[in-house]
């Protein structure tokens, strides 16, 4: 049995690793100290505020020495960051639903810029109407703004994706923010046991954050975003495209040296599967959903039907090579949306559209359902499962979708 | 002490996730910590042979509301494949053990999380316990708990409710005490050594390992049939509408006014209820006007009566109320119905002054003067 601890105590000069029963948010707030970051905003907004409160606690425990700053709205909480992380601070934001599109203009700008600001987006539903559950659409928002943007499932995962952002964030060849997503209650506000690294093993991973010649300093004169025109746009666009676009084999680098350090992380930086070795179809989806669905894959292989699981863990950069390579052994892939986009093709979600369109340039393609369920953080039962599971067996013995055939809402009142 | 040796076991069948949900039924605000601090032990404690478990609140009850009834949970798995059909979740659809640790809630509790009032063993499952923290005895107790629909074993640990504030916890033990008869209900799950020694291990104090093994000593079991309890307490129900039914613009109907609420009443929030002295009443409308949920209604006689229904035992009314013991709060397990007994002092102005001294444990003052319109 490793040795648990209270949230936060004895771990600071701990020189093994131990264990905690924490929160989503509190494992954050650990991977904010671990990380040894110099400046972090706050402002309240249901479900991030569980890690203000996480990191607050540690700061006034004496475990943490961040400069922790409450902002007047999320706009200047973001900007903040955004300044400080220009300086030479390593920086942690964050925020929730409504909260993360009043930061908009802030956030937008932020990816631009380059700045490795690394944020959490605690998933909350879009007011009105007022709701705390979580759905994906408040994160995706920022999908096209150059963030990237991995999806925990656990709070473990959540404690390890936190450092991996910031290694490859602030890496120079990628150099752009990270966000987070963290499904509210089920994972920002559900205690289980996490593993807490050591400082030691934490600093072998995570090197110190340097800016280089990109600093802004009196002793290193630059002028940071002037007033461009057409003349220059398309060339600064085109950086981050390239940033993007490298940010793939710095992610797959970092992922190997968090598993030699650490342990974890599975195979693939980008994909989680679950029974998929003799699978003939899959569900496909990111973030908690995963956690039913599993369950619901074990009842059903009992059966004998041959279904698995991919998770996506990496929003941005969508990792379209590994996708067609994992998806393309299926017959049929149900896509589970925790999001919605009125009046897309077929009126499907934001994932199911990046799936079918990564798929779409092979010769031979499995069929990609679309599926909108645990809206507004509705729990994803059995019986949804087996609704998924069967439309999605159905299409794949039939080797296509009817006719006219769109998304399927699971799970909805009629 | 008389007690069942009776212990349970949870059964598996083949395939199904082995896994324990316990739930800590509690007084909002008043008891937050209480129920974390409990929840949090069942997993610790389970840690101590490498089981794993989760520990959570009710997302829904957040932000609490003082003394609304809330939940917290544990969910303890031996793997953690295994507590994966335990995660992801509100709450557990089935239970283990339903853990009140105040016992005015055996009566029924209805969150604001949620529609309609709950029998405290709602969803326990067959042969399941209610642990319940209190001076009464299981047979008192099962007086006020709803009809049983299948049976369930009733625990009592001793002690009262134990009630701080948001910002303060009442370090009185309770938590060890319950962790305590918790460990006597589910042997099998939380083994009375492992919580003494993740207690132990936790506090290096060795005066709350007594308390776990208090509590494993003197909890008090009652088997209750299918059958046993009370159908006094309203059935409050509540159906939720498809898409197609709702109305377009997120518009719900407003109550008009002097119109009450119909799906949402309050009053399993109360611990303590008012009992109004109507001889004594001197028609002041302080109560009236004070009561932050407008419970009073102005009778002919021009006296106020207490909806019950609305009413969430602040004791707003009782503090501002001119006249000594004109209003009086009065423990709320001595109740079993929920109406107001202005009409019984219209009609029958003794029996209720009869009644006044037996719930009050007062005098009725003013029994020698007619009631206000009856008494003819």
């Amino acid at each position: 049995m490793a040795t648990i601890i209270e949230k936060g105590q004895d771990a600071v000069s701990s020189q093994i690793e131990v264990e905690a029963l924490v929160t989503g948010c509190e494992a954050i707030a650990e991977a904010i100290r671990l990380a040894d970051v110099d400046v972090m905003a706050a402002y309240p907004i249901r479900p991030y505020d569980g890690v203000m409160q996480a990191a607050a606690k540690l700061i006034a425990d004496g475990k943490m020495d961040v400069e922790y700053i409450v902002a007047d709205g999320e706009h200047s909480q973001f900007e903040i960051v955004k300044h400080a992380c220009a300086v030479g601070a390593r920086v942690f934001v964050g925020s929730s639903g409504v909260g993360w599109f009043y930061a908009m203009e802030a956030i937008a700008v932020t990816g631009g810029l380059r700045l490795p600001v690394v944020a959490i987006c605690g998933n909350r539903a879009l007011d009105d109407p007022g709701a705390f559950g979580t759905e994906h659409n408040d994160s995706l928002a920022v999908r096209d703004l150059g963030w990237l943007m991995p999806w925990a499932e656990t709070a473990q995962e959540s404690l390890d994706l936190a450092l991996m952002a910031w290694r490859v964030g602030e890496d120079k060849r990628v150099s752009l923010p990270v966000a987070i997503g963290l499904d509210g209650a089920f994972l920002t506000h559900s205690q289980t046991i996490v593993k807490i690294p050591t400082q030691d093993a934490v600093n072998k991973f995570l090197p110190k954050y340097d800016l280089g010649n990109r600093l802004l300093h009196p002793d290193n004169p630059i002028t940071i975003a002037p007033q461009v025109d057409q003349d220059w746009l398309m060339e600064i666009r085109r950086q981050n495209d390239a940033a993007m676009r490298r940010a793939q084999d710095v992610i797959r680098e970092a992922h190997a040296d968090f598993k030699r350090l650490f342990g974890r992380g599975g195979d693939n930086p980008f994909l989680d599967e679950y029974m998929t070795d003799d699978a003939e179809y899959v569900f496909f989806g990111q973030g908690t959903l995963a956690l039913p669905m599993k369950v619901a894959i074990r009842r059903l292989r009992a059966q004998g039907h041959k279904v698995g699981l991919v998770r996506l863990k990496w929003f941005r950069p969508f990792p379209t090579a590994d996708i067609v390579k994992s998806l393309l052994r299926f017959k049929a892939i149900g896509v589970i949306d925790r999001d919605y986009s009125f009046g897309s093709p077929n009126y499907g979600g934001v994932l199911y559209h990046e799936v079918r369109s990564a798929l779409y340039s092979q010769p031979k393609r499995p069929v990609v359902l679309s599926f909108i369920a645990g809206l507004g953080g509705r729990e994803i039962d059995q019986n949804m499962a087996t609704q998924i599971f069967e439309k999605t067996k159905q299409a794949a013995e039939k080797g296509s979708l009817d006719q006219g055939d769109t998304c399927t809402w699971i799970g909805v009142r009629e | 002490m008389a007690m069942t040796e009776k212990t349970a076991t949870v059964a598996v069948k083949p395939g199904e996730e082995r896994l324990v949900s316990i739930e800590v039924v509690y007084r909002g605000i008043f008891q937050k910590t209480l129920a974390q601090r409990i929840c949090r032990g069942v997993v610790l404690a389970s840690r101590r042979r490498n089981y794993t478990g989760t520990a959570f609140a009710r997302y829904g009850d957040s932000p609490e509301r003082n003394g609304v009834p809330a939940k917290q949970f544990a969910v303890v798995a031996p793997t953690d494949l295994e507590l994966e059909a335990g995660m992801a979740k509100y709450e557990p659809a089935v239970v283990d053990v339903s853990v009140a640790v105040d016992d005015t809630l055996v009566k029924g509790i209805e969150s604001w999380a949620w529609y309609g009032r709950q029998p405290i063993w709602k969803p326990v499952r067959d042969n399941g316990f209610v642990l319940v923290t209190s001076n009464s005895t299981p047979d008192e107790l099962v007086q006020q708990t709803d009809k049983a629909e299948r049976p369930y074993t009733l625990a009592v640990v001793p002690g009262g409710a134990s009630f701080a504030g948001l910002w303060v916890y009442k370090d009185d033990h309770t938590d060890y005490r319950v962790l305590g008869a918790l460990a006597r209900l589910l042997p099998d799950w939380l083994p009375i050594e492992d919580v003494k020694a993740s207690i132990r291990e936790s506090t290096k104090d060795e005066a709350r390992v007594v308390s776990v093994q208090f509590g494993y000593d003197n909890v008090r079991t009652r088997e209750v049939k299918k059958g046993e309890g009370t159908d006094a307490h309203e059935k409050l129900q509540f159906e939720k509408p498809g898409w197609t039914k709702m109305r377009e613009g997120i518009i719900v109907e407003a109550r008009k006014p002097g119109e009450r609420n119909p799906f949402y009443k309050k009053y399993t929030a109360r611990t303590l209820r008012p009992v109004v002295n109507f001889d004594t009443c001197i028609k002041c409308t302080m109560c009236w006007l004070d009561c932050p949920d407008e419970c009073f209604e102005v009778t002919p006689s021009g006296h106020y009566e207490v909806v019950y229904e609305a009413c969430i035992g602040c004791g707003i009314c009782a503090q501002v109320c001119p006249v000594k013991d004109c209003i009086v709060m009065v423990d709320e397990l001595k109740f079993t119905d929920n109406t107001d007994k202005f009409v019984l002092y219209d009609k029958q102005p003794d029996a209720y002054r009869q009644w006044f001294t037996e719930m009050t444990g007062l005098p009725a003052i003013g029994s020698d003067k007619p009631a206000a319109t009856g008494g003819d």
